[in-house]
């Protein structure tokens, strides 16, 4: 990128210029904020992690081998809902988001660096509650806390509800802190068109949680109010439609899904082109189909319900206009495809992740087309095919991603190199550990293994046994991870500014970068991928 | 670690241009917020629109049992809140502290007012065995439509949701009227003031869709 | 249609038993093989590139290609075309699945937790199992008496949502004799992995005999209809009921009205004893058995089917 501005070489850097426990809790820099979202959500990934072991573990055979019922009920739960509401929601955004958005912008922070670092502590609120939960009756109701089960059931669904309720409300302040910061706080000379694609996928991304968050905020709340005061809305013995809290929860959850994987696919972008030190294929369609996607999620949450009992009519509207959403899906898969057609492409970590997301985000595709056929999903409707879609989209597209980020990015955070030979091991055991887990629940899927299942009958067993060993290699490959981290800030080599010789903003700037990002305010005359 | 560098009278962070520049974005960032706040209670008038279209006979019914003048009593009460907030917007913007601050103290009054008659409202409401949704006393009251408690339901949840807004919206005049009396405010910097009268004037336009739809169009 | 679906496509999905699982096969088949043809250029493409164009050297220059309108038109326009047709091609098969059938065979079925009650007209009622004749349009009636249940039978590839103050419909019509799996798909709490009924397509003949039997069933005398569930739900082997050898469990030949030294004491064997241990097998185990031995019976007999199976037990003299 054309730019004057340089980091600075002396070793004060936004890590080591202010020390002690305050200095963290009370900082106002993002970077800061952005690790403090990195060791909280890691953490619940941690426990959501051994929650789906216990799982796979529990379904390694028939019948009961550690858990009882109620109790896999209560683990499939918190599997869900930490896993989607306090790791892969907020994940990329806020941590990789917060940190890297103002750098490749060219920003000194975010718009509203307080109620950045608020966001913060309403976010570890909301958790601390989800948490607290568990210490009491616990929740069963899966992550969705459809009705009437999510009234009738005697745990705490009220505290979890408040929880999700408060986490959302974090997660709101962090879109709309993000929306004005790349509105307003561009380096003079960056266009919105010459801003980095991962710039454009957490501002889509930004712009669905500000829209889409209130309506589960009010869906919560209902909720709570059904339970707490019988107001019922949800219940049908008092003239209320439970099928409309699912209206309600998609209207959101969909969105969300999309919230989870667009930020995945910024840094696919980020990544392709770095790596194959190339300019990215088709800069604008990536753009706008960003865009396209947040805006069409918003008109596809009936296709979760095709069996629930919704008119044919709306069946068909809710699958036409899921079809849609696969063209802008499928532009971003092709313009990836060509950026690396003549290129000149490396091998490190973080490309094998960027390539191992296209693998999966593929196979995740083809299948949410099928899913969204509306004839053949009357079968895999709720039965192990869905959960292998989206897992495969979640895992194998935004946690790929988000890996793929990490290595990508850890010279600047921290300053220091990965040993990559360790980094490759990881991606090659977690990418096969995900296949041997998750590619076996389609076949279950598609013979007829309904899923938020504690048991099974004897033809599903072979297939569950692979997939349980399967999870044993996905954890083993999370763990090498954490001790090749551990091991590089330890004793890593240092970090040049810019090792990957990529082009955008960020690696403009020292590794770590000093307090205020730049030491004198970048100004940009190219684009961000001028190789 | 911190941020505020201040620059004589107006204060901006250190990663803005200048004044104006942290102004514009302080403002896109309040409309944002109000956006997520309509489309919160969107939710609910989708809710009500949904059961209207199915039992308008139990709206009808629900609407009788309420008083409209107390309604329309608080509506009044709010427009009035609106002007008052206006004004203390306005007096901050002419360098006029004290009017301003007698104008939010003012606005914070008529906010009380509002609670006070919606209180008379909800205890008249308890009284006469109205409570919501499985709660409503049906010896007592005697619905002819089955389902009348749901009809309270949305009424509880709707006013019960707005009325918290409406305490937020005192407590945070109440925090900007403290300041505009510190003179924390003036020509160059009053953007909280303004935040603050965004948020209560989007509270008031809630209530002006919730009372016809409430209590008249049953 | 393809060489995949009769050939392979039994080891993926469950026996196609309806016209319209044939219509879903097919159009899985179809999807099977798109999908698998983009994998193939998305991923073969990609693994190709990044093989052909790997870093020769560290000064490599690449090209400054920013787009090409035709390709991108290329590849937004025929995707597009391809989910058009799966589009169509779903809804055809789900309006087939959708249009009931106007003089079907109209069966009752209420979901509860944890277990399906089928209700026939002539007043047969029957749990967890349907019986139906083949080649007969059937259409279901269902609803359900506490959360939400989803009515599935891989085999007719239909499912359908089971709400509490609604009634939703289903239909099939099979074309194979055998036993298919009914299986609950929408949680409803602990026991929803065992909420599994069973769907017998039977002969013409043997549907009448079946419904004859049935409606006899109803009007026996209740230690009599006991007797058959003994036998139905295959209590017999484990618990003797004409001497007092030991089996799996212990003897329940005249054992009523006896004293039992259990896991929790001493007891006597009366009706709530004995309905605790059909519901909680483990509250109180019998001195010298295991626990975790006996599946719970809970939500699988409904209070008349108790009471007749502990009306049975009394009789044992």
């Amino acid at each position: 990128m054309g730019t004057a501005a340089h980091g600075s070489n002396s070793n004060v850097n936004y890590l080591n210029e202010f020390k002690g426990i305050k200095s963290w809790l009370l900082s106002l820099d993002h970077k800061r904020i952005g690790l403090m979202y990195m060791i909280s959500i890691l953490t619940f990934f941690f426990v959501g992690g051994i929650m789906a072991l216990l799982i796979r573990y529990e379904l390694f055979a028939p019948g009961k081998q550690l858990l009882s019922p109620d109790q896999y009920n209560q683990v499939m739960t918190y599997h869900g809902a930490m896993m989607v509401f306090m790791v892969i929601v907020p994940g990329i955004p806020a941590i990789l988001g917060n940190f890297f958005l103002p750098l490749q912008i060219g920003a000194a922070d975010v718009a509203f660096p307080k109620l950045n670092l608020a966001s913060w502590y309403v976010f570890m609120f909301g958790a601390a509650i989800a948490i607290s939960t568990f210490f009491s009756t616990k929740v069963d109701t899966g992550w969705t806390f459809y009705t009437p089960y999510s009234i009738k059931t005697g745990t705490a669904v009220v505290a979890m509800v408040l929880a999700a309720f408060v986490m959302g409300m974090s997660s709101i302040l962090t879109g709309l802190n993000f929306i004005v910061t790349v509105h307003k706080l561009r380096a003079p000379g960056m266009t919105m068109f010459k801003v980095p694609l991962f710039v454009w996928a957490i501002y889509s991304t930004a712009i669905l949680q500000v829209i889409a968050t209130p309506v589960l905020a009010i869906t919560l709340l209902l909720l709570a109010a059904e339970r707490l005061f019988g107001v019922g809305v949800f219940d049908p013995a008092l003239g209320g439609d439970p099928v409309l809290f699912q209206h309600f929860f998609w209207f959101y959850s969909h969105p969300a899904v999309y919230i989870m994987i667009l930020p995945a696919m910024g840094i696919v972008s980020e990544l392709i082109s770095a790596f194959s030190h190339k300019v990215i294929f088709g800069y604008k369609a990536i753009a706008y189909s960003s865009l396209g996607i947040a805006a069409v999620s918003f008109i596809v949450w009936g296709h979760h319900m095709f069996v629930s009992g919704q008119s044919e009519i709306a069946g068909v509207l809710f699958s036409f206009l899921t079809m849609l959403v696969g063209v802008p899906t499928a532009i971003k898969m092709f313009n990836w495809l060509a950026t690396l057609y003549r290129g000149s492409v490396t091998f490190y970590s973080p490309m094998l992740y960027a390539l191992g997301f296209l693998f999966l985000f593929a196979i995740g595709g083809v299948t949410g087309i099928m899913l969204a056929s509306m004839g053949v999903d009357v079968h895999f409707h709720d039965t192990y095919f869905v959960v292998a879609h989206f897992h495969y989209v979640m895992v194998g597209g935004t946690l790929m991603a988000l890996m793929g980020g990490f290595y990508y990015w850890f010279p600047k955070m921290f300053g220091k190199m990965v040993d990559d030979r360790l980094a490759r091991m990881t991606f090659v055991l977690i990418f096969i550990g995900f296949n041997v887990t998750f590619f076996p629940q389609f076949i279950l899927g598609a013979m007829g293994m309904p899923r938020r299942y504690f048991d099974y009958i004897a033809p599903y067993e072979s297939l569950n046994k692979i997939s349980t060993m399967g999870s044993w290699l996905i954890a083993s490959g999370f763990l090498l991870s954490l001790y090749a981290m551990i091991k590089a800030l330890k004793s890593g080599e240092k970090a040049p500014s810019n090792p990957w010789g990529a082009k955008t903003l960020e690696w403009q700037t020292s590794s770590p970068p000093p307090h205020f990002n730049f030491d004198k305010k970048p100004t940009v005359t190219g684009g961000p991928y001028d190789y | 670690m911190t941020t505020n560098v201040s620059h004589g009278e107006h204060h901006h962070s250190h990663h803005f241009d200048s004044a104006e520049h942290e102004y514009s974005s302080d403002k896109e960032g309040l409309w944002l917020f109000m956006v997520t706040e309509i489309l919160m209670f969107g939710g609910l008038f989708v809710a009500y629109a949904i059961f209207h279209s199915i039992y308008p006979e139990m709206f009808s019914e629900g609407a009788s049992h309420l008083d409209w003048r107390m309604g329309f009593i608080n509506t009044l009460v709010l427009i009035t809140s609106s002007l008052t907030m206006a004004l203390g917007i306005f007096y901050n913007q002419q360098n006029q502290p004290k009017k301003a601050f007698w104008n939010l103290i003012a606005t914070i009054l008529l906010g009380c007012c509002f609670l006070v008659i919606k209180y008379l409202e909800y205890s008249g409401k308890f009284h006469h065995g109205i409570y919501p949704g499985r709660f409503l006393d049906m010896a007592v009251v005697n619905p002819v439509h089955q389902n009348l408690g749901l009809y309270f339901g949305l009424y509880f949840c709707m006013t019960g949701l707005h009325g918290i807004h409406v305490v937020i919206g005192m407590s945070l005049i109440g925090w900007v009227a403290v300041r505009t009396y510190k003179g924390h405010f003036n020509s160059h910097y009053y953007t909280p003031v303004e935040g603050v009268g965004i948020f209560w004037h989007i509270v008031d336009l809630i209530w002006i869709f919730l009372f016809p739809l409430l209590y008249l169009v049953g | 249609m393809f060489w995949l679906s009769p050939a392979h496509a039994q080891t993926f999905m469950p026996t196609a038993a309806s016209d319209i699982a044939g219509d879903v096969d097919n159009l899985y088949s179809f999807l099977l093989i798109s999908s698998f043809i983009s994998c193939v250029i998305l991923i073969g493409g990609m693994i190709y590139f990044v093989y052909k164009y790997r870093r020769k050297s560290p000064n490599d220059k690449t090209p400054r290609i920013t787009h090409n309108n035709f390709l991108e038109f290329l590849w937004s326009f025929i995707p597009l075309v391809i989910f058009m047709v799966i589009f169509a091609w779903g809804w055809k098969v789900y309006h087939d699945m959708r249009s009931m059938p106007e003089n079907g065979l109209e069966i009752h079925v209420t979901g509860k937790q944890w277990a399906w009650e089928i209700q026939y007209k002539s007043g047969v009622t029957t749990s967890n199992e349907v019986v139906v004749p083949i080649d007969t349009d059937v259409k279901l009636i269902m609803t359900s008496r506490d959360v939400l249940h989803s009515f599935y039978v891989p085999s007719f590839r239909i499912k359908q949502d089971v709400i509490p103050g609604r009634y939703t419909t289903l239909w099939f019509n099979s074309n194979k004799l055998g036993e298919f799996h009914i299986f609950c798909t929408e949680y409803c709490g602990t026991s929803h992995s065992g909420m599994i009924g069973k769907l017998r397509v039977v002969t013409r003949e043997d549907y009448d005999k079946w419904l004859e039997q049935e409606s006899k069933f109803s009007t026996l005398p209740i230690a009599e209809r006991g007797a058959k569930l003994f036998q139905n739900k295959a209590c017999a082997s484990c618990h003797s009921v004409v001497d007092s050898s030991v089996r799996v469990g212990p003897a329940l030949y005249q054992k009523f009205g006896k004293q039992q030294i259990t896991s929790a004491g001493e007891v006597t064997v009366d009706e709530e004893y004995l309905r605790e241990s059909i519901l909680n097998p483990n509250a109180k185990i019998v001195k010298g058995f295991n626990p975790n031995i006996m599946p719970s019976f809970q939500g699988q007999l409904n209070e008349a089917e108790l009471l007749a199976i502990i009306e049975y037990i009394k009789g044992l003299k």
